[in-house]
């Protein structure tokens, strides 16, 4: 177990170093950030001041050194823009991030898997067709237009809802969360419903699938002629065997949420880190913008290493050092 | 009370309705296995030996379905009851035993929930009540130390120990009737003739009657009391073990009984029944057999009824080797 950890802690490193190699290449590659910074009556001579205080006249790999060395110190530059570390900016926006995707999976895990199950028990029904054809529906519409749709029918029309911002927020171990409040919960729900609809289709199909090729099974055969109840069987015995795979790739699929709420939090004015990001691409804020790559790199190396550890748990014949790092 | 018979399946028709056609996998299957009754089903694969049992239980799965018969359990005919009342008596008055054991056992629960739940479904019994049931059982399998390979998953076992608890699942509730389907294949001689004595005991002891199905002969000589020889879905011969294996009368039976190598045979070419086994989707409506059998004339393409060409034995079959039985 330790050693298995230890073994994929290392590779992460590797695998953040090789993300801060192409990531910083990258980004040097876009645009120039000077065009857009530099006001436009500035002389050739403030131009170049300003390109040296900025390290930007050095050559890259110079460049990429000296960031490099300020990384390891947890320094990853300050924004062009606000004039604060990168890191700090984005640490900040973190909750407001991860609040909005963590309750879109469980809205994804608590719909869909009741729903996926029911489906593949009764393949044939036409509630499971009802589901499955909608589920495509959340597979192809694109979710910027079913934002823009909720925000319209529920927020607009119905005024169910507010339609942007995080609404009133309550302190949670010195960190501030919205669906502590009532009015939080109400900004919450739209954005996070919209940001689960992709994922819930996923989890329906996945846990169909799963159900489908469980029930013929022996053991559940096995376990029907014990005389158990119908229940035993579906939470217990189907149940336990779906949700290895349902959990292994909604796990892996937890970081594209993060990745994704860039779309979801522009379309309901969400202060996370999708939209702070997007306003650096938009100015070329470089740090940020690098800041931000490189933190959700290390998000999914986590996830990955959480959801090898899960998966072990929950399915007895693994063990984490038969997993191949 | 003791006239009516633990079970007794009459004229028993299951046919799986598959898009090639329809499968009579069994067709008119009758017999009876009283208190205490050890009955041997033995038959060529795919002659419907599992579908029996399954039938029994009422868990054939579509595409199949029971279409015609009876199985009257204690006098209660099963056809048509309720799933609720299936659900009562399965595992705890009628167990059954799966044929593939690497198969049968959840693979995420671990052995001693598997067993304790099946405890539980059916008896008001405290948790430690029924681990301590579930313990003894395992013991009484020959699993050794089985406090501790209680708490292990299906997985750290070998075949022969999964099968071993799957027969300690069928026992933990002292049912009334066993379907034992192929139950010691994977299993070796010394365990196999552990099981063997403790079904045989079990049954004397508690009256349990128990349905053995094999393709092994040898196995059922030596714990059946009666046996019934099933063919393409259709039951061949019935009669009691000494009488069907000292005297076959129906010529699968004796082509079965001629395949089995013995000590007197050693050195010799065994016998082989030629041809192979019909399709049983086109089955003819005569004698199945008669492609393969060397007694076979016109009247076997007739419609065959059971007979009891000698007594206590039925037979489906209009050349029965008498001769041979005297
Ligand atoms: N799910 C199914 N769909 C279609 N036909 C089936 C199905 N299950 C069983 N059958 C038919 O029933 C027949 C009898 O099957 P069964 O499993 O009872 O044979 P068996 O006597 O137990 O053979 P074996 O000794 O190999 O276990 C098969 O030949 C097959 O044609
Ligand atoms: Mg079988």
């Amino acid at each position: 177990m330790s050693v298995f950890i230890i073994r994929r802690l290392m590779q992460s490193v590797l695998v953040v170093w090789i993300m801060s190699l192409l990531v910083f290449v990258g980004v040097n590659i876009v645009g120039d950030p000077v065009d857009m910074l530099v006001n436009p009556e500035a002389d050739q001579a403030e131009i170049e001041r300003f390109i040296k205080d900025l390290g930007l006249d050095r050559p890259l790999h110079e460049q990429y050194w000296y960031f490099l060395l300020n990384a390891l110190k947890g320094d990853l530059g300050n924004s062009f823009i606000f004039n604060q570390p990168a890191l700090k900016l984005i640490v900040q926006r973190i909750p407001a991030t991860f609040e909005l995707a963590i309750v879109a999976l469980l809205m994804a895990i608590i719909v869909g898997i009741p729903l996926g199950v029911y489906a593949g028990l009764k393949p044939d029904g036409k509630i499971s067709k009802t589901i499955m054809a909608t589920s495509i529906l959340g597979f192809s519409l694109p979710t910027f237009w079913v934002g823009m749709m909720m925000i319209m029918v529920f927020a607009v029309m119905l005024g169910w809802s507010p339609s942007y911002g995080r609404g009133e927020t309550a302190s949670l171990f010195g960190i501030e969360f919205s669906f502590l409040t009532w009015n939080g919960l109400r900004h919450l729900f739209l954005p996070a419903l919209n940001l689960s609809l992709f994922k819930m289709s996923l989890v329906i199909r996945l846990a169909r699938a799963g159900t489908r090729e469980v029930v013929h099974q022996d053991y559940i055969k096995f376990a029907r002629a014990k005389g158990l109840s119908q229940n035993r069987i579906i939470f217990v015995h189907l149940m336990k065997n779906i949700m290895i795979p349902v959990v292994t790739v909604l796990g892996l699929e937890f970081g594209g949420l993060i990745a994704f709420s860039v779309v979801t939090e522009t379309v309901f004015s969400w202060p996370g880190m999708g939209k702070l990001i997007i306003d650096a691409l938009n100015n070329l804020d470089r740090p940020v913008v690098v800041a931000y790559l490189m933190i959700i790199v290390v998000i999914f190396v986590v996830i990955n290493l959480v959801v090898d550890v899960l998966y072990s748990i929950l399915d007895p014949r693994v063990r984490l050092q038969d997993l191949k790092g | 009370m003791s006239d009516v018979p633990t079970l007794a399946v009459e004229n028993l028709e299951t046919h799986f309705f598959t898009k090639a056609g329809v499968a009579k996998a069994v067709d008119g299957v009758s017999f009876s296995v009283g208190r205490g009754e050890i009955m041997g089903l033995v038959g060529e694969s795919g002659s419907g030996k599992s579908v029996t049992g399954f039938s029994i239980l009422g868990l054939v799965d579509p595409p199949g379905r029971v279409v015609g018969g009876k199985v009257l359990f204690n006098g209660e005919d099963l056809i048509g009851a309720s799933e609720q009342r299936m659900q009562k008596l399965r595992g705890n008055k009628i167990a059954m035993i799966f044929q593939d054991p690497m198969m049968t056992l959840n693979p995420v629960l671990r052995i001693d929930t598997q067993m304790i739940e099946t405890v539980l479904a059916h008896e008001k019994v405290s948790k430690e009540t029924a681990r301590q049931r579930s313990r003894d059982t395992l013991a009484q399998v020959g699993i050794p130390s089985p406090e501790e390979r209680m708490r292990a998953y299906p997985h750290q076992f070998s075949g022969g120990m999964r099968q071993r608890v799957a027969i300690a699942i069928a026992l933990l509730n002292k049912p009334d009737l066993i379907v034992a389907d192929e139950p010691t294949t994977a299993l070796d001689v010394t365990i196999q003739g552990q099981i063997l004595y403790e079904a045989q005991k079990l049954c004397r002891e508690t009256g349990t009657a128990l349905i053995w199905i094999t393709h092994d002969l040898a196995v059922v000589a030596g714990l059946a009391d009666k046996i019934s020889v099933m063919y393409a879905g259709r039951l061949a011969e019935q009669g009691t073990i000494d009488d069907v294996l000292d005297h076959p009368v129906h010529p699968y039976t004796i082509g079965l009984l001629g395949s089995v190598p013995g000590h007197n045979t050693r050195g010799q070419r065994l016998y082989q029944i030629p041809g192979m086994t019909p399709s049983l989707l086109s089955l003819p409506d005569g004698c199945a057999f008669k492609e393969r059998c060397e007694f076979s004339d016109a009247a076997c393409a007739l419609r065959q009824e059971i007979t009891e060409p000698v007594p206590g034995r039925a037979v489906r079959c209009c050349h029965p080797q008498i001769e041979a039985a005297r």
